[in-house]
């Protein structure tokens, strides 16, 4: 363990190794078609699929805009059943109470259902920091997690692996965590399941403390609710004495009846399924029924500095259900790591610079440039969140905090622009000037545009050669359109 | 009805060809219209750069260019959509009350070229002879910011002559946009190679769209792949006939 998205370079340096990557780029290539050709056939069976995004949107909406009744009812909820409940302002005091817990009853090891927000406040690497082993049970993160690797997926953790990559780290590593794979171990994915069991069942039976996240979190009854694949996340949930669960404040939803909502809305949208296998609820304690000590920590971490933003709010929305990330064609090409955050693609995009804000960390300051603001994660989005309107409204905050440094030559160019095009006739000069530099290239290039036009191979210097390092560029036309307009009064003077 | 052309700053320096076909197109059918010189950019680079201060001067002049037109044609699905989704975001911006007003009032008649031909002239054969076989890719802010479904692509069956051949994945991105393609130009041109071999696996010789900056992008890589196929815009297929 040991490994961290901290120190990442920002998103073209990383996207450049990324894009590079053969194996990467089948394994993706496959993963993201077959899922989003998945949930385009689930989706497709339902009715009023739109009309169920618009409820959902609605619910989060009308939730967050009484987020802190909710909340306090919420901890009622649970206190009245018997739950212990925090509140964590940011990760050091999130990771302090779950170490806390684990420090009381003596443990060193804990095992961990599935959950992005442990990952967001690396509970993992600060409870090693206190001699205390996080063990992913869930089959990626286990992956990831055995090979010190990074999650590069919210769903599917391990979607840069496959299946003879997977076999190779069970079989160097799985023995220095536990119950070591067969030797004879194959890249079957039945055999690969079995070997994971096999080792994490170990650790079911012997673990006293599990921590986990929550999908949602209901304010009328107390109840917590997890989805998930695998049934690994149950064992988690019923066998251990002490529970621990990490939830965003943003999971608050205030009937039972609105998770019905969302349970149409998140499996279609994420694996692709109608439901998925486990959908675990539990609410406080139960007595002589599963944790008979149970704490929930209701984790800010920059949320409340998200909801005061006006258009980037509705990313609070966000169910996790990593849809976007399979829409999206940068995802596909560059891999999750290369967002170098917890929350990749387009919805780690805005998110990641919401919560963590902008003008501070040129990494951050990358990911809403990361789009080429396609479209396509709207589109998908269950909650319909509107990420390219957020991403173009992130771009302005990144440019806006660094007005007052010294101008580079975006800022520059950008300044050029507005002076251009402020004033139809400084246009027409610049256009002007177009023509004659159709001249120049004309004698100095000897390619030609496929129908034969004069055309402008690679150019060095920056932005130039960032295009025509893989694709021409049309040369400026002998005449601008306006120049003809004028010159042939809307072409009515026109020579035939 | 007055209709304006609103030709994209981009289509005035670099594709005149093409604001030529949309005024040979809209005449033929019947359309008078006007090209409005103080005319100069929507302010969309700037806008998706982060540079909203930057794009204030672009939406003033847009305003004062084509304010009072019943119609405002633009033979680009991108610029269209910045206008109607994006003008709004720059004038609050600009803290100018009277320009939001103005924004709000001239930007519901901005049309994308498919759009004012189906909906406004209500015409889908325009009476165009285009002999060649044609794929088309649905450039993404026509097909998701603006909804311009199938209107294209009843526009081009129409066409006598053509042979249009379906493109694979036609509803992905192309990779171009705009300053993307450079910022992350290495991604830009990873997503443009495979909307390249898709539209080569057609075996068309013409890529039609209804953006010449998606379109520059990708006739920049079939260029650079020699590969036998020439990108075109759907104003230019649209405007073709016999005669030319």
């Amino acid at each position: 363990m040991g490994a961290t998205f901290v120190g990442m370079p920002p998103f073209p340096k990383a996207a450049h190794a990324a894009l590079a990557d053969t194996q990467l780029r089948a394994n993706l290539a496959h993963a993201t078609r077959t899922i989003r050709d998945k949930r385009a056939r689930v989706v497709g069976e339902v009715d009023d699929w739109e009309a169920l995004r618009t409820k959902g949107a609605r619910i989060k909406d009308e939730t967050l805009a009484h987020l802190d009744d909710h909340l306090v009812r919420l901890e009622e909820s649970l206190t009245a059943r018997g739950a212990v409940v925090h509140w964590a302002r940011d990760a050091v005091e999130a990771c302090e109470i779950v170490a806390r817990v684990a420090r009381d009853h003596g443990v060193d090891e804990i095992v961990k259902v599935k959950s992005m927000a442990t990952q967001e406040v690396e509970l993992n690497e600060a409870l090693a920091a206190q001699g205390i082993s996080a063990w992913e049970t869930d089959l990626a993160e286990l992956i990831v997690q055995l090979g010190d690797d990074l999650p590069s997926h919210i769903l599917v953790p391990a979607i840069h692996k496959n299946r003879a990559e997977i076999r190779e780290i069970f079989r160097s590593r799985m023995g220095a965590a536990g119950r070591p794979a067969p030797d004879d171990l194959t890249d079957e994915p039945v055999e690969l399941a079995a070997a994971a069991r096999q080792h994490l069942r170990e650790k079911f039976l012997r673990a006293k403390v599990a921590v986990s996240g929550a999908n949602f979190a209901v304010a009328e009854t107390g109840t917590l609710v997890v989805l998930e694949s695998e049934g690994n996340g149950r064992m988690c949930l019923t066998l251990p004495e002490v529970l621990v669960s990490l939830v965003g404040i943003e999971k608050v939803v205030p009937t039972f009846e609105d998770l019905d909502v969302f349970l149409q809305l998140l499996p279609r949208s994420s694996t692709g399924e109608r439901m998925n296998p486990y959908t675990s609820m539990w609410t406080g304690v139960t007595p002589g029924d599963g944790p008979q000590e149970v704490h929930v920590v209701l984790l800010d971490n920059g949320r409340t500095n998200v909801l005061a933003d006006e258009v980037g709010r509705q990313a609070l929305r966000c169910i996790r259900c990593s849809a976007c990330l399979n829409a999206c064609p940068v995802y596909e090409r560059t891999g999750g790591h290369a967002y170098g955050s917890v929350y990749p693609g387009p919805i780690g995009a805005i998110l990641t610079p919401l919560l963590k804000g902008v003008g501070h960390d040129a990494q951050v300051d990358s990911l809403p440039y990361a789009s080429s603001l396609c479209g396509r994660c709207y589109e998908v989005c269950p909650v319909q969140i509107d990420i390219p309107s957020v991403l173009v409204h992130l771009r302005a905050k990144v440019v806006d905090a660094h007005r007052d440094g010294r101008p580079k030559g975006q800022d520059l160019a950008m300044r050029g622009a507005a002076l251009l095009f402020g004033d139809g006739r400084r246009l027409a000069y610049a256009v002007k000037a177009g023509s004659l530099a159709n001249r120049v290239v004309s004698v100095m290039s000897r390619r030609t545009l496929p129908g034969g036009r004069t055309a402008i191979g690679r150019i060095p210097g920056p932005g130039a050669s960032a295009w025509t390092a893989a694709r021409d560029l049309p040369a400026p036309p002998r005449e601008s359109f306006r120049s003809w307009w004028t010159k042939t009064d809307g072409g009515r003077n026109e020579a035939p | 009805m007055k209709v304006a052309l609103m030709l994209t700053c981009i289509n005035d320096a670099l594709f005149p060809e093409t604001g030529k076909a949309a005024v040979r197109l809209l005449r033929r059918l019947g359309v008078d219209v006007d090209f409005p010189t103080a005319q100069t950019c929507c302010g969309q680079p700037m806008i998706n750069t982060g540079y909203l201060d930057e794009a204030v001067p672009a939406v003033r002049q847009w305003v004062s260019a084509f304010q009072g037109y019943d119609a405002i044609v633009v033979p680009s699905g991108s610029c269209a959509g910045s206008v109607r989704h994006q003008h709004e975001i720059v004038a609050r911006r600009s803290g100018d009350s009277a320009l939001e007003e103005a924004v709000r009032e001239t930007g519901p008649h901005a049309y994308e070229l498919t759009e004012f031909l189906v909906d406004v002239l209500g015409v889908e054969d325009v009476g165009a002879y285009f002999p060649h076989r044609v794929t088309y890719h649905p450039t993404c802010h026509s097909l998701r910011m603006l909804g311009v479904g199938d209107r294209p692509t009843r526009l081009l069956r129409a066409v006598r002559g053509i042979r249009l051949v379906e493109l694979p994945a036609a509803e992905e991105c192309c990779g171009f946009g705009g300053t993307f393609a450079v910022k992350n130009a290495e991604t830009s041109v990873a997503i443009g190679f495979d909307k390249v071999r898709h539209a080569r696996a057609t075996g068309a010789e013409v890529l039609v769209a209804g953006d010449n900056s998606c379109l520059m992008h990708l006739g920049g890589i079939l260029s650079r792949e020699l590969a036998g196929m020439r990108v075109m815009h759907l104003a230019e297929v649209l405007a073709s006939t016999e005669a030319s």
